[in-house]
Order: C-alpha cells, then structure tokens, then sequence
C-alpha cells in the first residue's frame, strides 16, 4: 500500500489513463500505444516509464516488439483505498447522526 | 461520479449552526469522529482560513493513526480543507463540507473530496479528462 501516492500521481494525467485503457484491451507495443495520440513517440515514452515506475504495467523484453502489459494489483489498490476511505468516513457520519438526534432529544 | 471524487450527503436533524459546531467545537469532534473502541485526541483545531487541524484516533491496541490538514476557509455554510491520514502521507484531499439549510430544523449536508491532479498535466489534456475519467471508472468496476 505504501506506493498508493505514486499510483495517484500516475493516474492523474489523462494521455497515461487512455494508456491504462487500451491495455485493459490487451497487451501493445510502443507504437500501437502511441498511434492515437499527437505527440513524440518520445514523449509516449516516457508516460510508459511513469507507468512502469508505478508498477502499473510491464514491458516484454523482447527487444523487437518490448509488448507493454498492464498490471492490475496497484489499480486494485488504489478502488480498495477509496472503498477503505468511503466505509470509513459513512462510518463516521453515522455517528454524528446519531450524536446530533441524541442532543435533539437533550433540547 | 468520477474516481476522482469522492461525496457523501446527509440529511440531519438538527440546524445547521449545530452541524457546523460538530465540525468546529473540539469537545463535540471527539464525540463522534472516532470509532466503537477508538479514542481521539484533538491536537489542533483553528477554524480559520489557514488554520491547522490534527486529530489522533487511537485504537484498542494503542496505536494511533493521525488525520490532519489546513483550513482553506471557513464559513457557516462551508468550509473548504486539506484532509491527510498520517497511514498515507502525500495523499492529500481537498475537502469541501457544505452545510445547508432545509428551514425546518434540518440541515443538507455534504462532504465532497477531489484527488488533486498532477501538476505535470502539460498536455493540455481538459477537453479528454472527463472521457478518460469515465472509461478509467468502467475499467476500475471491472477489478
């Protein structure tokens, strides 16, 4: 859990999550990944390498084709620490609900 | 909703200078902010624009957990604040608890929270986000 923060900071750029999305179709190399989009192959690069730092996806060591795969554990996380966080805080507003009808009937 | 963002409402019976208090007044915070078992400790609590908030949840075992931001603003009908948990340091929300009122002794209230975005959004990537995000909330059902 302790790289959620990483994953966020991937995630947060919307060239990366269409990234995300077309592997989730299947696994692309560099250049099936960069055909839809106007900028550098370089470019596409490097999102590929702030994707693989984050550990949301792998790339194939077969040097012709280096197929980029996504890798889903970090995605599950990061729905687990929200679901977490939303259980949570219901949790609590359950309790001042109940806290507040409580000093109603005080009143 | 978009992953994003996260938003919960809730109608309560009681006004909304009473619901605003339950924010705002450290003695009522740790009446309800902490858990069945949990105790909390108020270590800051300045509900004014750039004023600091700290609560540590303890739990059975003794261990404490702190959750802690800044007031961006604070008014009677919303206060706009960061929300952190010391477990995930650098996961930063921006919070926003609006408290509205029904006019029978009721007030809406909501609490809405934002991931900020990476600053490194250079691609001019607006006009798509919303899409991104949509496609981005079907994948992550599917997990």
């Amino acid at each position: 859990m302790a790289d959620l923060d990483v994953t966020f900071a991937a995630l947060a750029d919307p060239v990366r999550r269409a990234i995300i999305t077309r592997l989730s179709a299947g696994e692309a190399t560099v250049n099936e990944l960069a055909e839809p989009f106007p900028i550098s192959l370089q470019a596409v690069s490097k999102h590929l390498k702030v994707l693989e730092r984050a550990g949301l996806i792998t790339r194939g060591r077969d040097a012709q084709r280096r197929p980029c795969r996504l890798r889903t554990e970090p995605l599950t996380e990061t729905a687990d620490w929200i679901a977490a966080h939303r259980r949570r805080t219901e949790d609590r507003y359950d309790r001042l609900e109940r806290m507040l009808a409580g000093e109603k009937e005080q009143r | 909703m978009s992953d994003q963002e996260i938003s919960f409402e809730r109608v309560f019976d009681a006004p909304p200078e009473t619901v605003f208090r339950a924010f705002t007044d450290p003695d009522l915070v740790a009446r309800w902010w902490a858990g069945d078992g949990e105790k909390l400790t108020v270590e800051a609590l300045d509900p004014t624009a750039g004023g600091s908030w700290r609560f540590v949840n303890t739990g059975a075992d003794g261990v404490g957990t702190a959750f802690y931001g800044v007031y961006h603003s604070v008014a009677p009908e919303r206060i706009v604040q960061t929300f952190e948990y010391g477990g995930f340091p650098g996961i930063v929300l921006l919070e926003t608890l609006t408290f509205d009122d029904l006019g029978d002794g009721r007030t809406r209230f909501t609490d809405s929270s934002v991931f900020p975005a990476s600053a490194a959004d250079a691609y001019g990537g607006g006009g798509g986000a919303t899409e991104s995000m949509d496609r981005l909330a079907a994948l992550l059902a599917t997990l």
